[in-house]
This record gives C-alpha cells, structure tokens and sequence, in this order.
C-alpha cells in the first residue's frame, strides 16, 4: 500500500500537483488518469523519489520517504518495478542479461538460480525463444514485455508503469494490460498505472485516480466511472467519439 | 554566466562519480568492458596514425637540414623530441578525443532520452558511478596507447628516414640517443593521464545531461568534442608552462 498526503510539487512560480491525497491499494492495479499536462508524470516521480515534493508525505506501508535514510531509501528501491513508457531496456545487454540485472545487482543467486527466475519470467510474459537477442532485434510489444519481466523479475512489492501501452496495437494493448493485472493480483503487489487509455481503464481500472491541473477530482472503480456525473471525468472520458455514442444509446438519445 | 554553471555541473558530477559504489563483481566486468570498447578498440588506428605521421616527421626534418654542417644524426633527434614531447601525447589525444569523446558522449547521451538512466536510478543504482567510473578507470590505460604511438612513430620514422635514403640506420641510432632527458618522458605521461582523464569525463559529462532527442545526441556529440579538445589544448599549455619552464 502506498499512502499520499497532501503531495504538492512546483517547478518555479508554476504549482503542478496542488495538494494530492489518495491510496494505492496493495493486490489492486491502481490507475491514475487524466488529460495531457495533468501532472501524472510528476505525480509518478514524486512516487519513486526522482521529484522531491515541496510538501506533502508519501507512505509505503508505513514509513515515509522523507524519513528513510540512504540505505532504507536503497532497500525500497530494490523492492520496486518500473516499466518505461519506452521501455528503457539497456541496449547494450541482450534480453536475457537486461531481466537478470536487477538479480545480479540485488541478490546473491547463483548463476544457475538467476537464469532459472530469468526463463520463469520469460515465459511469463511469453517471450522464450528470445534471450539472446538485443533490444533493438525485437518489436515495440515484445520490448515492452521484456521491460515487463524486468520490472517484476526480483518480486517486487510495488509496480509502476507509466503509459504501459502507448504506441501499442489494441490487441498487444490489451495483452499488456492483462499480464499486469495478473501480476498484481497473482504476487499481491501495489501496483500504480499511469495511462490515458480509456481501454485500459476499462480492463483493469480497479481503483481509478483522476487528475486534472494538479488535483485529484475524482476517485472510484472502472464500473463507477461510466456512471458518475462528475462533469470533468464525463468530459474526459466521452472525449471519443465512440464513447459518446454509447452512451447517447444507453441514454437513449 | 552559463560557463559558471557548466563548470559547476562538471564537478558536481565528479563529485557523484567518486561514490554510491556499484556492487564490485559489476564493476569489474563494466571496466573490462571499457577497456576494450576505449582503449583496445583504438590501437589499430593510433598505430595506424603513429606510423605514417612519424614518417613524415622525419622526411620533413630531413628536408629542412640541407646545411652540411649540420649532423645527420638531428634528424632522428628532431623525430624524436617532436614525437615524444607533441605528437604522440597531445595529438593523439586530440584525436582520441573525436573518436572515443563522441563514442562516450554518444553511448551516455542515448542512454539518457531513452530514458535508461532513469531506469538506473530507480532501480537504486547510482547512475553516474556505473555509467563514468570504469570509463576513468579504464582511460587509466591511455597512456600504453600513447607508449605504442611513441614507438610506432619513431619506427615510422626511421623506415621513411632510412629507406627513403634521408638518412642511415647509424646516425638514426645516434640521434635517437643524443641527450636524452628522461624527464621529458615523465612529463609527456603526466600530460597524458591529464588528457585520459578529460577524455572519460567531459564527454560523460556532456552525455549525461543532455536534453532531447536523437538530434540533440548528435549535437551533443559535436559540443562535446570541441569542450574536449579545447580543455586538452589549455591543459597542455599549462602543464608544459608549468613542468618545462
Ligand atoms: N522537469 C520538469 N520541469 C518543469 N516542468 C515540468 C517538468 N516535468 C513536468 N513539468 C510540467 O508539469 C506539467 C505536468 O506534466 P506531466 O508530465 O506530469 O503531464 P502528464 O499528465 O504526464 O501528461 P502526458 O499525458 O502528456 O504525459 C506540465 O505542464 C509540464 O510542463
Ligand atoms: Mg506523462
């Protein structure tokens, strides 16, 4: 569980997040939502510790970053997943050696055990004929899963994804979205997915953030979006076209 | 105003480079890795270079010594000096500084908009120690490239010198003995490991914080070169108004 408190971060004169509180749930996949400009990214770095707010506290569990020292700062980092909107996969490792780093890095494994956990996670986001190649021998889809096994390989208790099936076809999209929300709820991890996906918020929206010019407007689950009469989040979310024409036939205009 | 603040980065960043060490067994293999990727990697064309450029050198000085009262013998002397104390360390370094500068500068600064840093950071990996300390440890090896550049172009020397019928392997000898100050080798190396040093850092640095896109990777690239030769350019005047004078 992440826990924020009243989270507010300013780049100069201009306030970004004025004043974020909300929970990520552990076991759910948390999104958090809204329109470009928003603040989801600067919220997400908040959360990882790469922005300092200027006020406000984040939780994880029970301890606030701002109280951690170096080494608990270290061990938390350790027990976090990120996956890129890009992927950020090392290009200069093959596949393999870019979802074995953080085991090399963090545990004491064997080089047996490391690449048994490594296959594991391979198969998991079904890519297993693949290890030798490098990153750039791979498509988009399949860089992203990679970069989804990466983030998940050493058991991580929190998952980030930022805009995890952006540039993506609707159906890998969807594949992505899946294995995310299998992951979460299969290891009973926090995870907090950045997207504007209207797709993804549908598929595993189980608690749903929305953002609008650095505030939290709206809070709820993927069924209570569809119903709720918050003109900011019907505006977003009946921005497309297809959308809108469901819901003019449920109302049946 | 923005100078001051570029210097100020700069060592910042060493100051950052010099701890939050990576775990050792990582190290090792990243500066076995840059020692190829930098130093082995550029042998062939420093030999290359060395050998042709010692060459000419000679073949120049010899031209210029018409005067028989002249020993032939300063010939291989004048090789020698210019090769030891100018060409080989400085340079060299200058065009090390193209071809491994723009390498680092590129390697790092693609790293950073593919946002592979971040994925560092995040991870709790410091980025600036995994990413520059084994460049500097492995430019600590740049001055055996220089050694071989020394030899080489003094080899190139004398096969111009000698076949080309400028001069005979005797006075070569002779040349190539006559007052040698040892000092002027620890001076050229000194120089040397000065030069290795800007060429690990100001292309990291250059890299490292870098903003934008695949273009801007180029550009900096091209920046980069130019804060790296012009620093071993002023660094070379210093240290040799310093140590010669
Ligand atoms: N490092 C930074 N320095 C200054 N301003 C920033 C920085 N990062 C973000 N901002 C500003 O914060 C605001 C919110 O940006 P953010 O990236 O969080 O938007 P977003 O909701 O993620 O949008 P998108 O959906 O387009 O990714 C923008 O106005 C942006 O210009
Ligand atoms: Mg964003």
């Amino acid at each position: 569980m992440i826990k924020v408190e009243n989270v507010k971060k300013r780049f100069g004169q201009e306030e970004i997040l004025k004043g974020i509180t909300t929970t990520f749930e552990r076991g759910k996949t948390n999104l958090i939502i809204g329109q470009s400009g928003s603040g989801k990214s600067v919220m997400l770095k908040c959360l990882l510790g790469l922005f300092q707010p200027e006020e406000g506290r984040i939780y994880y569990e029970e301890q606030a970053i701002q109280d951690m020292n170096d080494d608990q700062q270290r061990e938390l980092r350790e027990n976090i997943g990120m996956l890129f909107q890009g992927g950020a996969l090392f290009d200069s490792m093959t596949i393999e050696e870019n979802v074995m780093f953080p085991l090399r890095m963090f545990t004491k494994q064997s080089k047996e055990e490391m690449l048994t956990r490594v296959n594991d996670v391979l198969a998991r986001v079904n890519l297993q004929n693949e290890n030798k190649k490098y990153p750039a021998e791979i498509s988009g889809g399949m860089q992203k899963r990679v970069s989804i096994a990466r983030a998940i390989v050493n058991r991580p208790k929190f998952l980030f994804c930022d805009e995890p099936n952006s540039g993506l076809d609707p159906k890998t999209a969807t594949v992505i979205d899946n294995l995310i929300q299998e992951i979460t709820h299969e290891f009973n991890i926090t995870t907090v997915v950045v997207t504007h996906d209207m797709n993804s918020v549908m598929e595993i929206g189980e608690q749903i953030n929305f953002l609008k010019n650095g505030l939290l407007v709206w809070k709820g689950t993927n069924d209570e979006i569809f119903r709720t009469d918050n003109k900011d989040v019907t505006d977003f979310v009946y921005s497309s076209d297809l959308f809108k024409k469901i819901r003019e036939v449920q109302l049946g205009i | 105003m923005k100078y001051i603040r570029d210097i100020g980065s700069y060592f910042l960043m060493l100051k950052k480079v010099f701890g939050g060490f990576t775990k050792g067994s990582v190290l090792r293999e990243l500066i076995f890795k840059e020692i190829d990727d930098l130093v082995i990697s550029s042998l062939g064309i420093v030999a290359f270079i060395s050998f042709f450029v010692g060459g000419v050198i000679t073949i120049q000085t010899a031209l210029n010594l018409t005067n028989p009262l002249i020993p032939k013998s300063l010939i291989a002397f004048a090789t020698r000096q210019s090769i030891i104390l100018e060409f080989a360390p400085t340079f060299m370094s200058i065009i090390m500084a193209g071809k491994v500068g723009s390498f680092i500068t590129s390697s790092i600064g693609s790293m950073r908009v593919t946002e592979q840093i971040d994925a560092l950071e995040v991870m709790g990996i410091n980025p600036l120690n995994y990413l520059v300390f084994p460049k500097i440890v492995a430019m600590m090896f740049y001055p055996l490239v220089i050694a071989l550049a020394m030899f080489l172009g003094i080899v190139g020397g004398y096969v111009a010198g000698v076949y080309g019928g400028f001069t005979n392997s005797t006075d070569f000898g002779i040349g190539l003995r006559d007052t040698f100050e040892p000092f002027h080798l620890i001076y050229a190396f000194l120089k040397t490991f000065v030069f290795a040093f800007i060429i690990a850092t100001v292309p990291s640095w250059q890299g490292y914080y870098m903003k934008g896109g695949a273009l801007e990777v180029g550009k900096a690239s091209t920046n980069s070169f130019v804060w790296t030769s012009v620093l071993i350019i002023l660094a070379n005047y210093i240290i040799t108004q310093l140590l010669l004078s």
